[in-house]
């Protein structure tokens, strides 16, 4: 396996092997289109189930325990409202503080303070309620979104400036917005609790989901250099060459950046029940997914589209296909040209001057 | 390998010599939270920290309302995050007129902490009317000039200074019954009408004063810094005073306050600085300041100044607040659940270095051994962080962490990538090394660009938990650069000297089997090399697993035609391919990898 794995990566180097991503983009702009509108369906029928962070909640302090371990409480919740995640935590020497999302009718909350007495043991006295106000008020999440929205633009103009083509970092930034539309979909689905965690995996996801594009599209910018100066293959074709060389690249990036979160994810959330972490890891696990495979399948072809439209490279793409019919009108080498369509890329060869000269090293 | 030594002594030795310093001589402990350890400081989620109760101090009724309660949490957040206290969590309790605030800090926080949080540091600026040198109260009228009170009240008050106008029997009588020196009435509060005069002390208990109308309010200060007062000759001087700048209309104001109260008579020349309605500092008018800036000069120590400063940045709260409990919580994550989730990821880590070394065979050992450097040092930075500005680690942060593993491990196999590409077009490893190397390192440091750009706007831009995720982010993204550059590069052009990795050893990771078996290639001089037979197994083996067999391939190798597009050289390969090939079936066929 391991052998046919590098052998595969040579076979897309040479182009001897060559999935044909940008030439069925067609395909790959339906099926996210498709998960998109899913996403968004899922998004305006359900909404986010927003937690206690963002909405306040009902706090609940028990006094005077001789135990101060956490897991009582927790069951004790659960017994009542079996969805719940409360916090808790210890306050002072003696008390517990339990902290769930409202209860808003006053049967449930009496409820949930005999069930702490009878698990801590003291008398239902003991245990006072408070209503409590959002952490993370409507103050954070407007100063968060402004940042990110500037995040995004200064990345663009980065990107737009760094590839000299404003069309591949708009089809960047296209992919990303997929990336969390898609995310975000999968997470309201699931119907977990949106935590400050949650938001936090989120800016990850547009972070590495950028991050990623950025690479690959590094790779379309060196093939496609010189693009223009040859009439061998189209753009597009270079940029499915560029595509396929990474090809390697980003599976084994995607392998390792998800491995961890994986772990957390599945071992961690649902064997050894650590449902703290689960908000976060599963944020991340969809959205590096789905950031990893957008690279492949919806930034590039995207970015072709785009690309395509730019008159100097239309007009070139349209050359590149006329003297390809002429020549196969002909009946003459269609082969050869093909052959460089789909291979490696010919490069004209140069003067290296003192470059071609052995470097000396280690003075 | 100079570079490596260099790398090791800048990025290991010198934060750990510096950590170890630290520790000995700025202990962390109970009594001194902000001292160094080689634990990195945890924040409230994963390690708790302090609760404060802060009731509301309403000095009218109706004052304390729900509007108000949520303007006090946002300044009171921003203060604490700009004192570098990261991520509290601030949040309202009970609603209406019984609500109350509850800050929960990490650690144990200090006096001048909990000033920040309750004290609501309104400052203003008043003409000082009378000034008495004698805090304390007058059983009759003191020596103090001070104009008649029976005299008739005019109707309209000439100007902010008009004494007969706003020092009524009233207040004339508040003033006679002030005494300074009981600490008790030096405690502040909020400041008075602003359309009236005003009695109060100086913070010292030294004197005290009438002061006339508001004549600027503090919200006109647009930015507020501590540091040394700065001497005329230019140097430095050991006062720690407050330096102020207004906004336009500020500046107008002031202007027009120091011009007026220029060259009249004391005690009335002097303007007073009124925070919190004490008096910090009453100084004399000596010119007009027509540029908005102040600075005030009052018994300061750096940290009073500084926390000042950082009050008057944010504006004040609309109300005082008093601390109605202060208690140790406990972290609100499950310590236990925590473990759980970190030992998971664990295994996760784990997985990541089986995987790179299935991938790469030996030099996955360079990936482990590069990422273990970077886990080093930016569990030192961390550490050495927590010290130096009172960093900590939250789950947030955590996270950030985790997700670094992959972005730094990318760095890697880009570079290693590039490596090989190198080496399936002929170059031997040294040139690969060395020309992957220019290649791998524009991508990589676009890419990281991005990734520094987005954790530096975060900072400045957001608050609370997502700056701590943008500073982990920074910090990784710095170290993982520094990593590549200084350790991974010069460690991968030593290993290309070694015979193992150089000649390609089946192990390597780098065998010229492994990576150019695909065909014949062009040697140069007319030879050809690589195996013909080998491909075509490989090939089948890889059609059959691949995902998806698209494959292009390019049908038969020129046959007639095309003289004037291929070189000998690739003709011939292609001939001989063609042989090879004869009888395999034409779709996933073979083609010849060409000459560059």
């Amino acid at each position: 396996m391991a052998l046919n794995f590098a052998q595969w990566g040579n076979d897309l180097y040479t182009g001897r092997r060559s999935y044909q991503i940008v030439a069925h983009r067609s395909r790959w702009f339906t099926a996210v289109g498709a998960l998109a509108i899913i996403a968004l369906a899922i998004l305006l029928s359900r909404g986010f189930n927003l937690g206690i962070d963002f909405r306040g909640g009902s706090e609940f302090t028990v006094s005077g325990v001789q135990d101060t371990s956490q897991g009582p409480a927790i069951t004790a919740v659960q017994s009542i409202s079996p969805d719940e995640v409360p916090r808790v935590s210890v306050v002072g020497q003696n008390a517990i503080r339990v902290q769930t999302s409202e209860f808003t009718n006053t049967e449930d909350v009496q409820r949930v303070r005999d069930a702490l007495a009878g698990a801590y043991g003291v008398d239902p006295g003991e245990v006072t309620t408070a209503f409590i106000g959002p952490t993370w008020g409507a103050g954070v999440s407007q100063r968060a979104l402004w940042g990110t929205v500037v995040f995004v633009l200064v990345v663009a103009v980065f990107m737009a400036l760094y590839f000299r083509a404003w069309r591949m970092s708009l089809a960047a930034i296209i992919a990303m917005l997929g990336d969390i539309l898609i995310a975000a979909g999968v997470y309201a689905a699931v119907g977990w609790e949106v935590t400050p965690s949650t938001i936090i995996g989120f800016l990850t996801i547009l972070g590495y989901s950028l991050y990623d594009k950025v690479v690959v599209f590094d790779k379309v910018r060196e093939n496609t250099a010189g693009v223009l100066d040859q009439s061998r293959s189209t753009y597009a074709e270079r940029a499915n060459l560029a595509v396929n060389q990474t090809l390697v690249r980003s599976v084994n990036t995607g392998v390792v950046a998800i491995l961890p979160v994986a772990g957390i994810l599945f071992v961690g959330a649902f064997l050894l029940g650590a449902g703290t972490l689960r908000d976060i890891s599963l944020s991340l696990f969809v959205g590096i997914a789905a950031g990893t495979a957008s690279s492949i399948f919806l930034a590039t072809p995207l970015e072709v589209s785009l690309r395509e439209r730019e008159p100097r490279i239309a007009k070139h793409t349209a050359k590149v296909i006329a003297s390809r019919q002429a020549a196969a009108a002909s009946g003459e080498d269609v082969a050869v040209h093909a052959t460089a369509a789909a291979g490696s890329q010919l490069m004209p060869g140069q003067h290296r001057g003192q470059q071609a000269q052995p470097r000396r090293k280690g003075r | 390998m100079r570079t490596l030594v260099l790398t090791a002594i800048l990025l290991i030795v010198v934060p750990f010599a510096a950590l170890f310093v630290g520790t000995t001589l700025d202990p962390r402990s109970e009594t001194n939270p902000r001292g160094a350890g080689f634990a990195p400081g945890l924040a409230l989620d994963l390690e708790g920290g302090t609760q404060l109760i802060l009731t509301p101090v309403p000095e009218a009724a109706g004052q304390v309302t729900s509007t108000t309660i949520s303007q006090a949490i946002e300044v009171i957040r921003q203060r604490v995050d700009a004192s570098g206290v990261s991520e509290a969590e601030i949040t309202s309790q009970g609603t209406g007129a019984s609500a109350k605030i509850v800050v929960a800090l990490p650690g144990s926080p200090d006096e001048e902490t909990l000033r920040l949080v309750r004290t609501p540091a309104q400052m203003e600026f008043r003409p000082v009317l009378v000034q008495s040198f004698d805090p304390t109260a007058a059983p009759e009228p003191t020596a103090t000039p001070s104009p008649s009170p029976t005299a008739e009240q005019p109707a309209e008050p000439t100007s902010p200074s008009d004494a007969a106008y706003y020092i009524t029997p009233e207040v004339q009588a508040a003033f006679d019954r002030l005494d300074c020196v009981d600490p008790a009435n030096r405690a502040g509060g909020l400041n008075g009408p602003a359309e009236a005069a005003f009695v109060t002390c100086d913070q010292n208990g030294f004197s005290k004063f009438i002061l006339g109308p508001v004549e600027i309010e503090g919200r006109h200060i647009t930015s507020a810094t501590s540091g040394l007062e700065s001497l005329q000759g230019g140097g430095v001087g050991t006062e720690w005073i407050v330096s102020l700048k207004f906004d336009g209309e500020g500046t107008g104001l002031f202007a027009d306050t120091t011009e007026r109260l220029l060259g009249r008579t004391p005690p009335t020349d002097q303007f007073a600085v009124v925070l919190d309605g004490l008096v910090i500092t009453a100084p004399q008018v000596e010119a007009i300041i027509p540029n908005g800036e102040a600075r005030i000069s009052g018994s300061f120590t750096r940290d009073s100044a500084a926390t000042l400063a950082n009050q008057l940045n944010f504006g004040s709260l609309p109300v005082s607040f008093q601390v109605e409990s202060e208690q140790q919580i406990s972290a609100t994550l499950g310590s236990e659940q925590l473990q759980r989730g970190l030992f998971a990821g664990l295994i996760g880590l784990v997985l990541v270095f089986v995987y790179s070394l299935f991938q790469y065979r030996t030099l996955g050992a360079l990936t482990i051994g590069s990422l273990v450097v970077a886990g080093a040092i930016t569990y030192l930075a961390i550490a050495l962080l927590s010290w130096l500005m009172g960093y900590r680690l939250s789950l947030a942060g955590v996270a950030g962490l985790i997700v670094a593993i992959g972005f730094t491990a990318d760095s890697f196999i880009v570079y290693f990538e590039r490596i090989r590409d190198e080496l399936r077009d002929g170059r031997n490893l040294a040139g690969a090394v060395d020309r992957g190397w220019t290649r791998a390192r524009r991508t990589i440091l676009a890419a990281k660009g991005v990734n520094l750009v987005s954790a530096v706007i975060l900072y400045y831009l957001a608050v609370g938990g997502v700056q701590g995720f943008a500073f982990t982010l920074g910090l990784t993204t710095v170290i993982d650069v520094a990593v590549v550059f200084w350790f991974t590069h010069p460690l991968m052009e030593v290993i290309s000297k070694v015979s193992f990795f150089r000649d390609g050893h089946r192990w390597s990771g780098l065998s010229p089997e492994r990576l150019r078996a695909s065909g014949v290639r062009y040697v140069g001089a007319g030879r050809f090399a690589g195996p013909t037979i080998a491909p075509e197994t490989g090939a089948a083996e890889a059609a059959a697993t691949a995902p998806e067999p698209a494959v292009v391939g390019v049908g038969a190798p020129p046959g007639g035609g095309g003289e004037g597009h291929l070189t000998i050289a690739e003709r011939r390969a292609a001939a001989r391919g063609q042989a090879a090939e004869a009888g395999a079936q034409d779709g996933a066929a073979d083609e010849n990898e060409e000459n560059r």
